[in-house]
């Protein structure tokens, strides 16, 4: 601080001092309550579209139109329906483990294989190839009737294949 | 009459010093390349002003609205190439202007503040070109939505939130493409500014550009109107006509309407962020997208404040030798990057997952093996052969930058369906 400061403060807590601690701390409230604006505003929004007030069960079709051993597209529930050999029933999520691109079927190498970072996946959905850090996620099935129902509200991660995870009639 | 020129000059000399070092007015000091990223940048405001117009940010009218360009409006598409390829152009001149000042020694002390702008600026330059490729909606930018937010999400402690708030939802929509909008139109161009602003009057402050110390002889100073402006001006306004040119035949991409159901195979990132995704390939995500970037970019930060770290200012490589052992640097960072990727690539056959123990693998042993070669790189620099320290920290640059621009080149140019390696005439796709 300069000579004219200590002239005109009148001691350590003078007028001028104590003005400057005011636009300081109004400064900061300021810049505080700006930032908690712009993060509430952009909060608010961060937990919309989250699926769950709409009707989340989707007939996949008759048990008997699945083939041992195929994997069959459902596009309305963004997810591949896959009949194990021995039977069994998974719902594969279409998006990728490793950045969330969407994986096709290729029936050739009887694999998915990811087109952004080339990993892939087989038939049950656990990794054969990287950079996917884990198998494909699953949802729910339920066969009732002959018909194979898919709960598409949400996916469940796992760290493996088990053979619990397959719907079995 | 007279009045009004010379307020022209006086709103020049606000921004440059009064006279300059004569040293540094030669092109080859500096390549012009400031003055070229001065010149992009307002090619873009132009251009970007006229295609706010025209552009519509709603999920259903987006894509409409860019196609409109081509069909309805008189020569929409060739300011849409304008806006692209300065965009484009700006990306790599603001690399190599980076690239010039450290090799040039223009980062120590006077110039510590400027360097972290300019890194700022670079940034800033990275997120306008990749939030205005997602304006579209089509796939590619949806494609790149998608991969860029999950890349958020591996980001330890706050990145679920944080992606939460940048997609704004748990889905990418409307929202998602509102906040990239409001992103590239308004925060980044208005931050630009005033960084931009601050980075010249700081330039102004350290005295003009870095120069060569001329021994005993007196620095020959030249004024700067008009000296230096006739200089800025024929490097700007050959470059506005390279632009205008070359957006006569370089289109702008614009895929399909985004598809959620189908990424393009391949599906790969703006060409500047190839290199991030070739490491994505190859790192466990937590290191790809957020451990290796956050270590790069901390130590280019930190560089200037290193004691003895910038080189002699104004001359190239700080000498002739340093010019030689940068050519070393730089042949063995881009041997090194091609062993890598081709010794991984043949790893990464089927039936060699990534374990469960990938984070390992695949994130803390590259890193470790990183960090030793480039301090055995240094130490074998400096004690062995006698080298300062601002060479060694040179060589560790220039053998990073080949590194990162050979991963650039393998991302772009060799990698084809399902990203496997190909030679480039049989590749398909690309996404420029
Ligand atoms: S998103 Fe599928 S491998 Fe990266």
């Amino acid at each position: 601080m300069s000579k004219t400061d200590s002239r005109f403060s009148g001691g350590r807590f003078g007028r001028r001092a104590f003005f400057n601690w005011i636009w300081t701390v109004l400064g900061l409230a300021a810049l505080a309550e700006l930032g908690w604006l712009g993060i509430s505003f952009l909060a608010s929004r961060r937990d919309r579209n989250r699926p769950g007030h709409t009707e989340s069960v989707i007939k996949a079709g008759e048990v008997s139109a699945f083939a041992p051993g195929t994997v069959t597209a459902v596009p309305q529930g963004r997810f591949y329906l896959a009949r194990l050999p021995d039977g069994g029933f998974l719902a594969l999520s279409r998006t990728c483990t490793h950045l969330g691109c969407s994986v096709p079927w290729d029936e050739e190498k009887g694999a998915f294989v990811c087109p952004c970072h080339g990993s892939s996946f087989s038939l049950t959905g656990e990794v054969v190839t990287g950079p996917a850090p884990r198998p494909l996620d699953t949802y729910p099935v339920r066969i009732e009737n002959g018909m194979v129902k898919v709960d598409c509200a949400k996916a469940r991660r796992r760290d493996r294949y088990l053979a619990e995870q397959a719907a079995r009639i | 009459m007279k009045a009004s020129r010379q307020s022209i000059t006086d709103l020049i000399l606000h921004l440059h010093p009064r006279t300059v070092p004569y040293s540094t007015i030669r092109f080859r000091l500096s390549w012009g390349l400031g003055g070229m990223a001065v010149t992009l940048t307002g090619l873009l405001f132009l251009t970007g002003a006229l295609l706010l117009l025209v552009y519509r940010p709603t999920l259903g009218e987006a894509y409409g609205s860019v196609r409109a360009l081509g069909r309805d409006i008189p020569l929409g598409y060739w300011v849409r190439n304008i806006h692209h390829a300065s965009a484009n152009l700006l990306a790599v001149v603001t690399a190599l202007h980076l690239l010039r000042t450290a090799l040039t020694g223009a980062f120590g002390s006077g110039r510590r503040l400027n360097w972290i702008i300019g890194l700022c600026l670079l940034v800033l330059v990275l997120t306008a070109n990749f939030t205005g490729y997602l304006l579209p909606w089509d796939q590619l930018a949806y494609w790149a939505v998608t991969v860029s937010m999950a890349a958020l999400g591996y980001i330890p402690l706050c990145g679920e939130w944080l992606r939460g708030v940048l997609q704004g939802g748990t889905e990418i929509g409307q929202a998602t493409l509102s906040n990239f909008y409001v992103l590239h139109v308004a925060v980044i161009p208005g931050s630009l500014l005033v960084l931009l602003m601050w980075h010249f009057w700081l330039v102004r402050k350290a005295g003009g550009l870095v120069s060569a110390p001329e021994g005993k002889v007196p620095l020959r100073r030249i004024s700067v109107v008009p000296n230096l402006i006739v200089r800025e001006a024929a490097v700007g306004l050959s470059l506005v006509a390279f632009v205008l040119f070359l957006a006569m035949f370089w289109n702008a991409p614009l895929l399909e309407q985004a598809n959620p159901g189908m990424s393009p195979n391949p599906t790969k990132a703006p060409w500047y962020f190839q290199g991030l995704q070739e490491l994505l390939l190859h790192l466990h995500p937590v290191f790809a997208a957020f451990v290796w970037p956050l270590l790069g970019g901390v130590a280019l930060l930190l560089l200037p404040f290193v004691p003895n770290s910038a080189l002699p200012g104004g001359v190239w490589f700080g000498s002739d030798s340093g010019r030689r052992l940068a050519a070393w640097a730089a042949a063995v960072g881009a041997l090194l990057a091609v062993a890598a990727v081709l010794a991984d690539d043949a790893l990464r056959q089927p039936g060699v997952g990534m374990a469960a123990d990938a984070m390992l693998a695949r994130g803390v042993v590259p890193t470790v093996a990183v960090f030793l070669l480039a301090g055995a790189g240094y130490w074998l620099l400096v004690e062995a052969a006698n080298r300062t320290r601002a060479e060694a920290v040179m060589a560790v640059l220039v053998a990073g930058f080949a590194i990162l621009v050979v991963l650039t080149l393998v991302g772009v140019f060799f990698r084809g369906a399902e990203m496997r390696l190909v030679w480039p005439w049989l590749a398909t796709g690309g996404s420029l």
